[in-house]
C-alpha cells in the first residue's frame, strides 16, 4: 500500500447557520488521483479549500504527512491550486503568471527562467513566454494556470472544476492531457467535478459526495457497477433503481419476479434496492424473459438506442444497439452479474 | 462565503477610525450642540434645551422656512416640468447621438457652479447681454431688472439643478423597454394615453429621485441666493450661515442643521420605500 | 406600426433638446468669450484682448489662494486615496456587522447637503481646538473626497475575480504581498480615476471650505465667491476661464483612465469563458 498523504478527519464546516459539511473522513495517498464528485452544493469545493486553506474547518483535523495543518495559511502549505476560472492574473504575462511563486521564494532569475521554460514545454505553451494571458484561449490559460502551480513543485495539485469553462472538444483533451501530465509529475491530484463521465474517466479514487457526507469511496469500476446506494447509482449514470427484497442470499425478488443474483450477507427478506443499469438490459422476444412489456418510445442516441419498455408494474430503460419499433411486445432479459443489490436510503 | 480574513482589519482601520472621528462624530456633537444654549456673545453653555428647536417656529425663521420652502418648490416644480421631456428625449434619441447629449450634460456638472452663475449675473444685469438684446430688438424700453431679484434667484436654482433632473429621468428612461409602449398601443391605447399609462409610470422612480436630488440642495444651496439674489432672499441654508458667523448662535444654527438633515434622511428613506431601490437613479459618477 | 415609429422623438424634441443645450451653456460661454474683451463692460465684443489674464497675473492674493488650492488639491487626495483604497479593500474582506452601516457612513458626505457639512466641520473642530486654516480644510476635504476613491475602488473589486487574490496566497504569497502584486495593480485604473474626481472636487468647493478656511486662508474658489459677490469684472473672467481649462483638462485626463479601466474589465470577462 501506498503512503498516505491527507488524512481528513471528522472535518465539518458550518456557514452561518448552514452546515455544508457533516463529518468528512477520507485518505488521500501519494500519487493518486483522487475526484470528489458530486451535484453543486454538496461539500466537495468546501472539502477543497479547507485542503488548500482558504477556508478552516469548524471541527476535525487535516493531516500532512501526519501532522496538523487546519490552521495553517495556505501560503505555508506545499499544496498549489488550479482554480475554476483560472485566476491568471491579469496585468502579468504568461512567463511572470508562472514565476509568481518563485518569485515570491526569491529563487535566482536563471533558475525560474529554465524552471518556466520546463513547465511551458511540459503543457505544450513553448515560445508563449511574453503572451498577454488575456489573450489567450481557454484552452491555453488552463495550460498556464496548470503550469504556475506545479512550478512550485507542490505535493498535492488541487484542481476546482478546472475544465468547466471549456467546451466540450477541448475538455475531451485536457482530460487525457491532465491525466498524462500527472503521470509525468507523479503527485496526488485531488479532483472536484459535478461531471461523473469526467470523474469516472481520470481517477483512480472516486469519492462521490451529496449534503455534506461522504455516500462512496471506491475505483471509477466499483462506484459505477456497485453503487452502496440510491444517491451513488442515480448520480452516476442512468439506471433503474427498483425497490424489492432479498429473499436469501443470491436471491431477489421484485414484482413478483425472482432472480438468481451475485450479492449477499443481506438479512433475509430484506427491503432493498435493486440497480440495472440500462445497458445491461437486453431486448429479447417475449417468450424468452420473465418481464415482458411494450415499448413505448424510442430515441437515437448516437452510438445506441434508449428504448424505454413499460410493463404492468414500472417502466425500463434499456441502451441497446438494436432497434425495436413502438408498440411492440418485447421481453427483457438480464443475467446475475447484471442484477446490482443496495441497501435501502436511510437504512443505515 | 468566505470567512473573515485577518488582513482586512488592518486596511480597514484608517477608514473606520476616520469615518468615526470626521463623519460620525460631527453628526453626533451637531445634535448635541442643537439641544445647548447659546451664550451672550460668544460660546455655549451645556444645559438641556429644546428651545433652539421651538424658535424655530417663531414668526420671523418660519418665514425663512416657509420661503425657501417655497423657492425649493417652485424650482423643483419648475426643473420637473423642463427636465422630464429632457431627460425623456435624451433617452430615445439614437444611440450615437446619446453618448454625446451624455457628455455634453455631464459636462457643465463639473465647470464650478461659480463660474456658471457668474455667467449669468453677466446675461442678467442691469446693464448685462439680455437687457441689451432685448433692448436693441425694441422689446423693451426700459432695462429689466431680473438680478438681484426673486426670478434670479430661481433660474439659478433651476440651472445648477437641473442635470440632476435630466439624468434621473433619463436613466429611468433609458432603462424602458419600448416594447411596452408597443404593447399598449396595440392594446387600443392612444399616444397619449400609453404615455401615461406606460412610459410615466415606469419612469416615475427617475422623476421622484430627481425631486429628491433637486429639492433638499435647494434648501442648502445659499450661495445662490447670495450671488443672484443680493441679500433680499433669505435661505435655510443663509440663516445657517449667518447664525455660524454673525450671529453666532451656533446651538441655534445646529438646530436648522438637523432639522434639514432630518428633512433629507426622511425623503431618501420615502424614496426607497416608494421604488424600492437602494440607490438614488443617476447619481451622476456611477 | 414599427419600432421605429414609438420609439421616434416628435419633430419639436430636437429643437427643444437644442435649445436647453443652448442656454446650458450659454453663461459658460459667455464668461470665456469676454474674458478676451477689450473693453471692461461685458455688453458686447469690442476687440480681442489678452490684457485681463495679465492683471490676474500681477494679481498676488489671487496666486496665493491657486497654490493654496493646489495643495489642498493634491494633499487631500492623496489621503483620501490611501484611506479609500484600503477601506474599499478592506471591505470586501470583512463580514462585521457594523460593515453595512461603515459603508453607508463613510459615503454620507456625498449625500447631507453641503452647507450642513460646512456647518457641522466648523462647529466640530472649534469644539476641538483647531486653528481653522490649512490642517481644518485637509480634514474636511479629505471627508468629502474619500467617498468618490472608496465607491470607484470598490466597483472595481467588484469586478475582480476573488480568486485571483486566493491564487497569489496559494502561490506563496502573505495576504498583504498579494494585495501589494496582485490586488493594488488591479485597482490602480480606479484608484487613479477616483483620485482625479477628488482633486476636481477639491479644486472646485466653496461651501465647505469657507466655513472652516479661517480669516487667513484663502483658495481660489473662495476668491471667486468674493469677488463675485462685489460685482463683475474681466478679471474674474479670466480667471474663470482658466478654471475652466484645468476642469477640462482633469477630465479629459479621467475619461483616459476610465478607458483604460474598461479594456482592464474587458479582459478580465474574456478570460472567464
Amino acid at each position: 500500500m501506498k503512503n498516505k498523504l491527507i488524512e481528513l478527519k471528522d472535518l465539518t464546516k458550518n456557514f452561518d447557520d448552514q452546515q455544508v459539511l457533516r463529518g468528512i473522513n477520507l485518505d488521500i495517498y501519494e500519487n493518486e488521483f483522487l475526484t470528489l464528485l458530486g451535484p453543486s452544493g454538496c461539500g466537495k469545493t468546501t472539502t477543497l479549500r479547507i485542503i488548500a486553506g482558504f477556508e478552516e474547518p469548524s471541527s476535525g483535523e487535516v493531516l500532512f504527512n501526519g501532522i496538523e495543518i487546519s490552521k495553517l495559511p495556505p501560503y505555508k502549505r506545499e499544496i498549489n491550486t488550479v482554480f475554476q476560472k483560472y485566476a491568471l492574473f491579469p496585468h502579468l504575462n504568461v512567463e511572470d503568471n508562472i514565476a509568481f511563486g518563485l518569485n515570491l521564494k526569491k529563487v535566482d532569475k536563471s533558475v525560474i527562467a529554465q524552471k518556466v521554460g520546463r513547465m511551458l514545454k511540459m503543457v505544450g505553451l513553448e515560445g508563449f513566454e511574453k503572451r498577454d494571458v488575456t489573450l489567450l484561449s481557454g484552452g491555453q490559460q488552463q495550460r498556464v494556470a496548470i503550469a504556475r502551480a506545479l512550478v512550485n513543485e507542490p505535493k498535492v495539485l488541487l484542481l476546482d472544476e478546472p475544465l468547466g469553462a471549456l467546451d466540450a472538444k477541448i475538455r475531451k483533451n485536457m482530460q487525457s492531457e491532465l491525466k498524462k501530465i500527472q503521470r509525468e509529475v507523479g503527485i496526488t491530484f485531488i479532483y472536484v467535478t459535478h461531471d461523473q463521465e469526467e470523474a469516472l474517466s481520470m481517477s483512480d479514487t472516486v469519492v462521490v459526495m451529496n449534503n455534506g457526507e461522504i455516500q462512496q469511496i471506491g475505483s471509477p469500476t466499483d462506484i459505477y457497477n456497485e453503487p452502496e446506494n440510491r444517491f451513488v447509482a442515480g448520480f452516476i449514470g442512468e439506471s433503474n433503481i427498483i425497490e424489492g427484497h432479498m429473499l436469501q442470499d443470491f436471491l431477489v425478488e421484485w414484482d413478483g419476479f425472482r432472480f438468481e443474483c451475485v450479492d449477499k450477507g443481506f438479512p433475509e427478506n430484506e427491503e432493498i434496492e435493486v440497480v440495472l443499469r440500462p445497458e445491461d438490459l437486453d431486448i429479447v422476444s417475449p417468450d424468452k424473459a420473465q418481464i415482458t412489456g411494450k415499448v413505448i418510445s424510442v430515441t437515437f442516441k448516437g452510438v445506441h438506442y434508449e428504448i424505454l419498455v413499460e410493463t404492468e408494474y414500472r417502466t425500463y430503460m434499456v441502451h441497446t444497439t438494436d432497434y425495436a419499433e413502438v408498440g411492440r411486445k418485447v421481453g427483457l432479459s438480464l443475467g446475475p452479474e447484471d442484477i446490482h443489490v443496495m441497501w435501502k436510503m436511510g437504512a443505515y | 462565503m468566505r470567512k473573515p480574513k485577518n488582513g482586512g482589519v488592518w486596511m480597514i482601520l484608517p477608514l473606520y477610525l476616520f469615518t468615526i472621528a470626521f463623519v460620525a462624530g460631527p453628526l453626533i456633537y451637531v445634535v448635541a450642540l442643537s439641544f445647548a444654549t447659546a451664550n451672550e456673545g460668544y460660546g455655549v453653555t451645556w444645559s438641556l434645551t429644546t428651545a433652539n428647536y421651538t424658535r424655530i417656529l417663531e414668526p420671523v425663521y418660519m418665514k425663512t422656512f416657509v420661503q425657501s420652502f417655497q423657492l425649493a418648490l417652485t424650482s423643483t416644480v419648475l426643473n420637473c416640468l423642463i427636465g422630464y421631456p429632457f431627460g425623456y428625449y435624451m433617452a430615445r434619441l439614437p444611440d450615437k447621438q446619446k453618448k454625446r447629449a451624455m457628455i455634453a450634460i455631464m459636462l457643465p456638472f463639473w465647470v464650478n457652479s461659480l463660474i456658471r452663475l457668474y455667467g449669468w449675473i453677466i446675461i442678467l444685469q442691469k446693464k448685462g447681454m439680455l437687457n441689451h438684446v432685448l433692448q436693441s430688438l425694441h422689446l423693451i424700453d426700459k432695462p429689466l431688472k431680473i438680478l438681484y431679484s426673486y426670478p434670479a434667484v430661481v433660474i439659478g436654482m433651476i440651472y445648477v439643478l437641473l442635470p440632476f433632473m435630466v439624468l434621473s429621468v433619463y436613466s429611468s428612461a433609458e432603462k424602458l423597454d419600448w416594447s411596452l409602449i408597443e404593447a399598449a398601443r396595440d392594446l387600443g391605447a392612444s399616444g397619449t394615453k400609453a404615455f401615461w399609462t406606460v412610459t410615466f409610470r415606469l419612469t416615475m422612480p427617475g422623476l421622484l429621485s430627481g425631486i429628491i436630488l433637486t429639492f433638499i440642495p435647494s434648501m442648502g444651496l445659499f450661495f445662490i441666493a447670495d450671488i443672484l439674489g443680493g441679500n433680499k432672499i433669505v435661505l435655510v441654508g443663509s440663516l445657517i450661515q449667518e447664525q455660524m458667523t454673525r450671529g453666532s448662535n451656533w446651538p441655534f444654527a445646529a438646530a436648522l442643521a438637523v432639522i434639514l438633515l432630518v428633512m433629507t434622511t426622511l425623503m431618501i428613506a420615502l424614496y426607497r420605500k416608494l421604488t424600492n431601490a437602494k440607490k438614488l437613479e443617476g447619481m451622476g459618477w456611477e | 406600426m414599427g419600432m421605429s415609429r414609438v420609439k421616434k422623438n416628435p419633430r419639436f424634441a430636437g429643437f427643444y433638446l437644442g435649445l436647453m443645450f443652448f442656454i446650458m451653456y450659454l453663461p459658460i460661454a459667455v464668461v470665456v468669450v469676454f474674458s478676451f474683451n477689450e473693453s471692461k463692460l461685458p455688453v458686447a465684443f469690442t476687440g480681442f484682448s489678452t490684457i485681463w489674464y495679465e492683471k490676474l497675473f500681477q494679481n498676488d492674493a489671487m496666486l496665493e489662494a491657486l497654490v493654496n488650492s493646489l495643495i489642498l488639491g493634491c494633499l487631500s487626495t492623496f489621503i483620501s486615496a490611501v484611506i479609500g483604497t484600503m477601506g474599499a479593500v478592506g471591505l470586501s474582506k470583512i463580514r462585521w456587522r457594523s460593515k453595512g452601516a461603515m459603508e453607508y457612513l463613510s459615503i454620507l458626505p456625498l449625500m447631507i447637503p453641503e452647507i450642513i457639512l460646512g456647518m457641522v466641520l466648523m462647529a466640530f473642530f472649534y469644539m476641538l481646538g483647531l486653528p481653522f486654516g490649512m490642517l481644518t480644510l485637509l480634514i474636511g476635504h479629505t471627508i468629502f473626497c474619500v467617498p468618490y476613491i472608496l465607491m470607484e475602488v470598490k466597483a472595481r473589486l467588484s469586478g475582480m475575480d476573488p480568486a485571483l487574490e486566493e491564487a497569489a496566497r496559494d502561490l506563496g504569497a502573505t495576504s498583504f504581498r498579494a494585495f501589494l502584486d496582485i490586488t493594488l495593480p488591479l485597482c490602480m485604473p480606479a484608484v487613479l480615476s477616483g483620485s482625479l474626481l477628488a482633486f476636481a472636487m477639491s479644486m472646485d468647493d466653496v461651501v465647505i471650505t469657507i466655513f472652516i478656511n479661517g480669516p487667513r486662508v484663502s483658495t481660489l474658489p473662495v476668491k471667486v465667491y468674493t469677488q463675485i459677490k462685489t460685482g463683475v469684472t474681466p478679471e474674474i473672467n479670466a480667471l474663470c476661464t482658466i478654471m475652466l481649462g484645468v476642469t477640462l483638462l482633469v477630465l479629459g485626463a479621467s475619461a483616459l483612465v476610465k478607458r483604460i479601466n474598461k479594456t482592464g474589465e474587458n479582459a478580465d470577462e474574456k478570460q472567464a469563458h
